[in-house]
């Protein structure tokens, strides 16, 4: 049994090991992609053979407000040399936040064979292990993207005002500053906050990174997590769950968590989020 | 009000100027492998939580000393080894703040971070970043009031 496997997972597969980076990383059939906060990080050092996927350009649509559509994402499957049957493994900075952030965009095309490296380009760098700045170049497929599929892991706010009234579970990721509405917006970074603070009517504050260790980012054992979402948050696995922050990135985290690690059928994240719940008019808020 | 320091504009005029994005990029680590930590006449470990960047993920610190001259010397310390953006920054305030009239110094806006990184920072990094700016501009501004009493 593997260190990852020994942690109670309810889909160990979702996370892969530095050790197993290391082995496999030549393997044709997966391709290694960083996701990084810092846009440097990447051009700095990677992972030999690992391309980027940049949150920006890579990710959003490049005007409205939303992700990227059925044609851009064969386009980046195109540009990164996968395909259908590609697995990708996902890793990068900030605990893994963008890294599961990327893998949570890639399942609204459908593409489950996605993974995250453990512990993320950090645990990598601490190990000793080769970074390189040689960008790889792969050979473009022929991927033909499926339509967007939001239903299954992404909730809009008609949605979440359902879930609200129905007295739904919901975890707010933010931190308990944010939860709480002492803190509006980031200061001196008003444009980006929101004009009430606050919480979402029953959501439980579980900020995303307790979910990992501090010492190497790695996630904490699937007991260790259990006791955060279920005897702090009160939820359960068969609850019908939405997750959200402030725009849905740190929320994918949770979401990872959620469903992969501790199997829960049913997450959806809301990737509105406060910027877009807490500027709406007439909707509920609790302090 | 107080015009930008001379060497900070021409650091932000010559980062405009590369319009692709992988050679800003490119740039900016070129800068970043630049970076030397505060000297140990200056600042030892632990650093004091006084001089640490608020809302830094990259542990920033920011340090001054005071020139005979009434000018102000910079000095940076980036403890996350993935700061790199941190760092890049760090050269460029300590290159060109460094030795510059404390009145233009504490003109220096935090937003100077999006000509120099461009417009594709997420919050958190933007924030982290210009608050070092913030800190370089505090203790700009401490200065000129020790200077005026």
């Amino acid at each position: 049994m593997s260190e990852i496997e020994s942690r109670g997972y309810a889909h160990p597969e979702a996370l892969v090991s530095t050790d197993w980076v290391a082995e496999h990383q030549k393997d044709p059939g997966i391709r290694l992609v960083e996701s990084n906060e810092d846009p440097l990080l990447y051009s700095s050092g990677h992972i030999p053979g690992a391309v980027e996927v940049d949150w920006t350009r890579d990710l959003n649509h490049p005007v409205q407000r939303d992700y990227l559509g059925r044609e851009g994402f064969e386009k980046l499957m195109r540009r990164i040399g996968a395909d259908k049957d590609t697995t990708v493994i996902f890793y990068g900075d900030r605990n893994n936040w963008w890294a599961t952030y990327a893998l949570w965009v890639f399942r609204l095309f459908g593409h489950d064979k996605a993974k995250v490296m453990d512990g993320g380009r950090i645990k990598w760098a601490k190990e000793g292990r080769p970074l390189t700045k040689e960008v790889p170049s792969y050979p473009e497929t022929q991927y033909r993207a499926p339509e967007r599929d939001d239903a299954k892991v992404r909730a809009y706010r008609d949605t979440v005002l359902k879930h609200v009234e129905g007295k739904g579970k919901m975890i707010d990721v933010r931190s308990p500053q944010e939860y709480s509405g002492e803190r509006l917006h980031m200061p001196e970074y008003p444009n980006e906050g929101a004009l009430r603070g606050g919480h979402i009517p029953g959501a439980a504050n579980i900020p995303w990174a307790r979910a990992v260790n501090p010492d190497d980012g790695t996630f904490k054992t699937a007991e260790e997590l259990r006791g955060l979402y279920e005897n702090e948050a009160k939820l359960t696995p068969k609850d019908d769950v939405i997750v959200y922050c402030r725009i849905g990135e740190r929320s994918s985290h949770t979401w990872f968590v959620l469903t992969q690690l501790l199997g829960y059928k049913q997450v959806r994240n809301y990737d509105g989020s406060w910027t877009e719940w807490g500027n709406l008019v007439g909707v509920p808020i609790e302090k | 009000m107080a015009q930008l320091p001379e060497k900070l504009t021409q650091t932000i005029e010559a980062l405009s100027l590369v319009s692709d994005r992988a050679e800003r990029i490119q740039t900016l680590i070129d800068l970043a492998e630049r970076f030397h930590e505060v000297p140990p006449e200056i600042a030892r470990r632990p650093f004091s939580s006084l001089n640490e960047v608020p809302a830094c993920e990259s542990e920033a610190y920011v340090f001054k000393e005071r020139r005979p001259d009434g000018t102000l010397a910079f000095h940076f310390a980036v403890e996350n080894p993935q700061g790199v953006s941190a760092k890049a920054l760090a050269v460029i305030l300590e290159g060109a703040l460094s030795g510059a009239p404390p009145e233009q110094v504490a003109a220096v806006e935090p937003d100077i971070v999006y000509k120099i990184f461009g417009p594709e920072l997420s919050m958190g990094k933007s924030m982290g970043l210009m608050s070092m700016v913030g800190m370089v501009q505090a203790e700009a501004k401490k200065a000129l009031e020790q200077k005026g009493r």
